[in-house]
C-alpha cells in the first residue's frame, strides 16, 4: 500500500477501542482484563510514539474514514500539536497502567475499570486527532461517560456525590458545545476543521458566528476547569482512586485546552480584540483562584486538585497573548504539565500508602523512611514550582517572556507570583509528608509497591529529560505552532486535491457520513 | 408488579419483539431501520420479560452479561472496519460482494456490532435500574 | 416559518436553563434533557428547513436531485439524539444510586465529597438548613 504510513493516525484510536471491547469480552475474568490491557497500553505506546515520528518527518498527516473525501467523510489529522498530545498521552496511559496494578483493587475491576481506562483512552485520542467539529464532540461524550463511569468503579457515598457535580456541570458543558457547533454548522455549513479554516476568515462575522465562538469558548472551559467555571473538578477529582485521578489530572482538562487551541488558533482569530481581553482576564483568574484555593486544603489530593486549576490559567495566557511565541510556550506548557501534575498525583498515591494518610496534619516523617520517595516528589513539584532547571522552568518563562515582549505587565506579575505561591504549596506538602516529624512512628516503616515506584520514575525520568534538554522540545513547539498560526499545510494535508473553496449558497452536501450510527 | 396477564403474555411478546427487533436490523439495509432501532427494540423485549419475571430471568435469557454483549458488538464493529484497511487502506471503508447468489457487504456486521451495543448497553441500565426498584 | 420555529428553541433552551438553576436532582436531569432537545432542533434549524425532497438518489440516476433536502442535520440529530438518550440514562441511573446512598436528592445536602479530606473535619460543616 502506498499511503501505508497514513494508517498510523488510526491505531492510536483503534488499539484502545478493540482493547475496551475485548476486556468487556472477558468481563468474569479481571486477571486476563488486566493482561490484555497491560500489552494494549504497552501497543499504545508504540503506536503513539510512530505517529510522532511519522509526523516529525513527514509533516501533517491526514486520512479519511471510510475514503469518503473530505468534507463529506470524517477527517482525522495529525498535526505536530495533535501527535505530541498522543505521544504525551501514551507514555502517561501507560504509566498509569503499571500504578493500576498497584493500586486498582479487583472490586474496581469488577466493576468495569479496564473497558472504562480503554474507552477514556479511545475518547481522549480521538478527541486529538478528529479533524471535524462535530466528531470531536462525539468524542467529548466518549470521554465524559467513561469518565463518569470510571468516578463510580468506588461505590462510596463521597463518589456518588462526586461523580453527580461533575456529570451536572460537564453534561451543561457538552450541550453548551453542541449549540456552539450548530450556529457555527448554520453559518458556514460546514463541520470540517480544515474547510472551515478556508471559510471563517473570509467571512464577516455575525451575530451567530460571535455567539458560537463565545459559546465554544465556554464549552472548553468548562471541559478545562477555567475560572468561574471549574467547581466541579474539586468536588470531584479527590474522591477517585489514585491511579484514575492521575488520569483524570494528566489529561481531561488538557484536552479542554487543546480543543480551545484548536478551534481558535485554527478557526477563529484571536486577534478580535474583546476576545483576548476575557480569556486574559480569566486566565489571570484561573491562576489565582486556584493557588489560593490550594493553599488552605490540607489533603494533598485537594491541594493538587486545586494546582490543577491554576496551571491550566498558565496556559490560556498563551492563548491569550496569542503571538507565536506565546502559542509555542502554552504547548510546551501543555505537555510538560500532563507529565507533572500526573506524577504528583501518582506521588500521592504513595504518599498514602507509606503515611497511611492523605491528610498532611496526620503525615510525617517519610524523609527518614522513605528517602528515595522524596527524591522522586522533588522533581515534579518543584518542576511544577517552576524552579531551573526543570521543565516547569522553561515553560513558565516561554509564557511569560511571550507576555512581557506583548508588554502585558499585569499578566506576568500575576503569573510570576502564582509561581511563587505554587512552590509554597509544594514546600507544605514537602514539610508535612516528609519533613515534620511524624505523630506516631511506626516501628516498620511501610514499604510502596514497585508498581508506584516504577511509573513515578519514569514520568520523573520525563521531566528531567524535557528539562535538561529543553531544546529539541521548544524547537518542536514552535514548529507545531507554526502549523496552528498558518494553516496552510492543514488544509493541504485534508484537501491533497486543493479543492475549490466552496460559498455558503452554492453548497450542497451530495453525501454526509457523520457519527457511528444510523 | 405481580400481574396474572403481564406475566403469561410477557413470553410471547418477548419472542415476537426479539424476532421484530432482527426484522427491523436487516431491513435497515435498503430501508428505514438499522442497527441502532432494532436494538432498542430487542433491549425493549428483554426490559418486558424483566418487568413479568424479575431481573433474574431475564438475565438467564440473555445469557452473556450485558457489559459482555456490548463487547461482542463493539468488537464485531472493529472488525468489519478492518477489511477496508486491508484494500485501500482506510478504516471502515466498506466492501461489497455476492457470494453464491447471496449480497453480502461489511456493513451488516457494522450493523450487527451496533445492534449488540445497543442491546448490552441498554440492558446493563435497564437491569440496574430494575433492580433498584424491586429492593 | 423560521422565527417560530427560533421561538420554539429559545422556550426550550429557556425552560431547560430554569429547571437546571432548581436544586433537586431530578429536575435538573429534566432540564439538562430539555435543553439537549433545544439544542438538537437548532441543529435541525442550521441545516435550513425548506424543501422535502428526500436527499436520496434515485434509481438510475447519477447524482442527487439539485431541490434534494440536506443530509447532514439528520444525521447530526440522530447521533445527537443517542449520546443524549446514553447520558440522560447514565445520569438517571447515578441519580438514583444518590438517592439510594446518601438519602437526598437535595443538592445542598450532598456534601459527602466535601467532607472527604476537608481541611475541616469536623461533621459540623454539613448545612442543615431544614428538618
Amino acid at each position: 500500500m502506498a499511503d501505508a504510513s497514513t494508517l498510523l493516525v488510526l491505531w492510536p484510536v483503534l488499539i484502545p477501542i478493540a482493547t475496551a471491547a475485548l476486556t468487556a469480552l472477558l468481563w468474569s475474568s479481571p486477571v486476563a482484563q488486566r493482561r490484555v490491557g497491560l500489552a494494549s497500553l504497552a501497543l499504545l505506546l508504540v503506536a503513539s510514539l510512530a505517529l510522532t515520528m511519522e509526523v516529525m518527518h513527514e509533516g501533517v498527516i491526514a486520512k479519511q474514514f471510510g475514503a469518503w473525501d473530505a468534507p463529506f467523510g470524517i477527517s482525522f489529522v495529525a498535526d505536530p500539536l495533535s501527535a505530541a498530545m498522543i505521544a504525551i498521552s501514551g507514555i502517561l496511559a501507560f504509566a498509569v497502567g503499571i500504578f493500576a496494578l498497584g493500586d486498582i483493587k479487583e472490586r474496581h475491576e469488577r466493576a468495569g475499570f479496564h473497558p472504562l481506562f480503554h474507552g477514556l483512552m479511545a475518547g481522549v485520542n480521538g478527541a486529538f486527532l478528529t479533524g471535524d467539529i462535530f466528531n470531536l464532540y462525539v468524542w467529548f461524550e466518549v470521554m465524559l461517560i467513561t469518565t463518569l463511569g470510571l468516578l463510580v468503579v468506588q461505590r462510596g457515598k463521597a463518589q456518588i456525590d462526586g461523580a453527580l457535580k461533575y456529570a451536572a456541570m460537564n453534561l451543561f458543558g457538552t450541550i453548551l458545545f453542541l449549540i456552539a457547533v450548530a450556529l457555527l454548522y448554520g453559518a458556514t455549513g460546514t463541520l470540517n476543521m480544515a474547510d472551515l479554516a478556508r471559510i471563517l476568515p473570509q467571512m464577516e462575522m455575525s451575530p451567530g458566528l460571535t455567539a458560537s465562538a463565545l459559546l465554544f469558548l465556554a464549552a472548553f472551559g468548562i471541559k478545562a476547569g477555567v475560572f468561574p467555571l471549574f467547581f466541579w473538578l474539586p468536588a470531584s477529582y479527590h474522591t477517585a482512586p489514585i491511579a484514575i485521578a492521575a488520569l483524570f489530572a494528566g489529561l481531561l482538562t488538557k484536552v479542554g485546552v487543546y480543543a480551545a487551541f484548536r478551534v481558535f488558533t485554527l478557526m477563529f482569530e484571536m486577534e478580535g480584540g474583546a476576545l483576548r481581553e476575557i480569556v486574559a482576564v480569566v486566565a489571570a483568574m484561573t491562576m489565582i483562584t486556584g493557588v489560593f484555593g490550594a493553599a488552605v486544603q490540607w489533603n494533598v489530593r485537594r491541594i493538587l486538585s486545586f494546582h490543577i486549576i491554576s496551571q491550566i490559567g498558565y496556559m490560556l495566557m498563551g492563548l491569550a497573548i496569542a503571538t507565536p511565541v506565546a502559542i509555542a510556550g502554552a504547548v510546551f506548557y501543555i505537555v510538560h504539565h500532563i507529565i507533572v501534575k500526573a506524577n504528583l498525583f501518582l506521588l500521592a498515591g504513595a504518599i498514602k500508602h507509606a503515611a497511611g494518610t492523605d491528610d498532611l496534619r496526620k503525615a510525617g516523617g517519610l524523609l527518614r523512611s522513605h528517602p528515595w520517595l522524596a527524591v522522586l516528589f522533588l522533581i515534579p513539584a518543584l518542576s511544577l514550582a517552576g524552579l531551573p532547571p526543570l521543565s516547569g522552568f522553561w515553560a513558565k518563562f516561554l509564557v511569560i517572556d511571550a507576555s512581557l515582549r506583548e508588554e502585558v505587565w499585569w499578566l506576568a506579575a500575576v503569573a510570576l507570583a502564582v509561581g511563587a505561591l505554587t512552590l509554597f504549596s509544594m514546600s507544605k506538602i514537602w514539610m508535612e509528608a516528609f519533613w515534620k516529624k511524624p505523630a506516631l512512628v511506626r516501628a516498620t516503616p511501610r514499604t510502596v509497591p514497585v508498581a508506584f515506584v516504577v511509573p513515578i520514575a519514569l514520568l520523573g525520568a520525563v521531566t528531567l529529560t524535557i528539562g535538561l534538554f529543553a531544546d529539541p522540545f521548544v524547537e518542536y513547539a514552535r514548529t507545531a505552532t507554526a502549523v496552528l498560526v498558518d494553516p496552510t499545510d492543514y488544509i493541504a494535508a485534508v484537501f491533497p486535491g486543493d479543492a475549490p473553496v466552496r460559498t455558503v449558497e452554492t453548497e450542497v452536501p451530495v453525501i454526509a457520513i457523520e457519527g457511528a450510527v444510523e | 408488579m405481580r400481574s396474572l396477564i403481564l406475566s403469561s403474555v410477557a413470553r410471547i411478546f418477548f419472542a415476537i419483539m426479539l424476532a421484530g427487533s432482527v426484522w427491523v436490523l436487516l431491513r435497515g439495509h435498503n430501508e428505514p431501520g438499522g442497527g441502532f432501532i432494532g436494538g432498542l427494540v430487542g433491549a425493549a423485549g428483554f426490559a418486558t420479560l424483566a418487568l413479568a419475571a424479575g431481573v433474574e430471568a431475564a438475565r438467564r435469557t440473555l445469557v452473556l452479561h450485558p457489559v459482555v454483549v456490548m463487547g461482542l458488538g463493539l468488537f464485531l464493529a472493529f472488525v468489519s472496519g478492518i477489511p477496508g484497511i486491508l484494500t485501500d487502506a482506510s478504516f471502515l471503508t466498506h466492501q461489497w460482494g455476492t457470494l453464491a447468489g447471496v449480497k453480502l457487504s461489511t456493513t451488516i456486521v457494522f450493523d450487527v456490532g451496533v445492534y449488540l451495543v445497543v442491546v448490552g448497553g441498554v440492558l446493563s441500565f435497564m437491569f440496574r435500574l430494575y433492580a433498584e426498584d424491586a429492593r | 416559518m423560521t422565527l417560530i420555529y427560533a421561538l420554539a428553541i429559545a422556550a426550550y433552551v429557556g425552560c431547560g436553563l430554569y429547571m437546571m438553576l432548581s436544586r433537586h436532582a431530578v429536575r435538573m436531569i429534566l432540564g439538562l434533557t430539555l435543553l439537549t432537545n433545544g439544542a438538537i432542533f437548532l441543529i435541525f434549524l442550521s441545516g435550513r428547513v425548506g424543501t422535502t425532497t428526500p436527499p436520496v438518489i434515485p434509481q438510475g440516476a447519477e447524482a442527487l436531485a439539485a431541490d434534494a433536502a440536506n443530509a447532514l442535520p439528520q444525521a447530526l440529530v440522530l447521533t445527537a439524539i443517542v449520546i443524549g438518550f446514553a447520558l440522560t440514562s447514565f445520569a438517571v441511573a447515578l441519580v438514583l444510586e444518590a438517592h439510594r446512598s446518601l438519602g437526598t436528592l437535595d443538592v445542598r445536602e450532598m456534601r459527602d465529597a466535601e467532607r472527604l479530606g476537608a481541611p475541616d473535619p469536623s461533621p459540623a460543616t454539613s448545612v442543615k438548613t431544614h428538618g
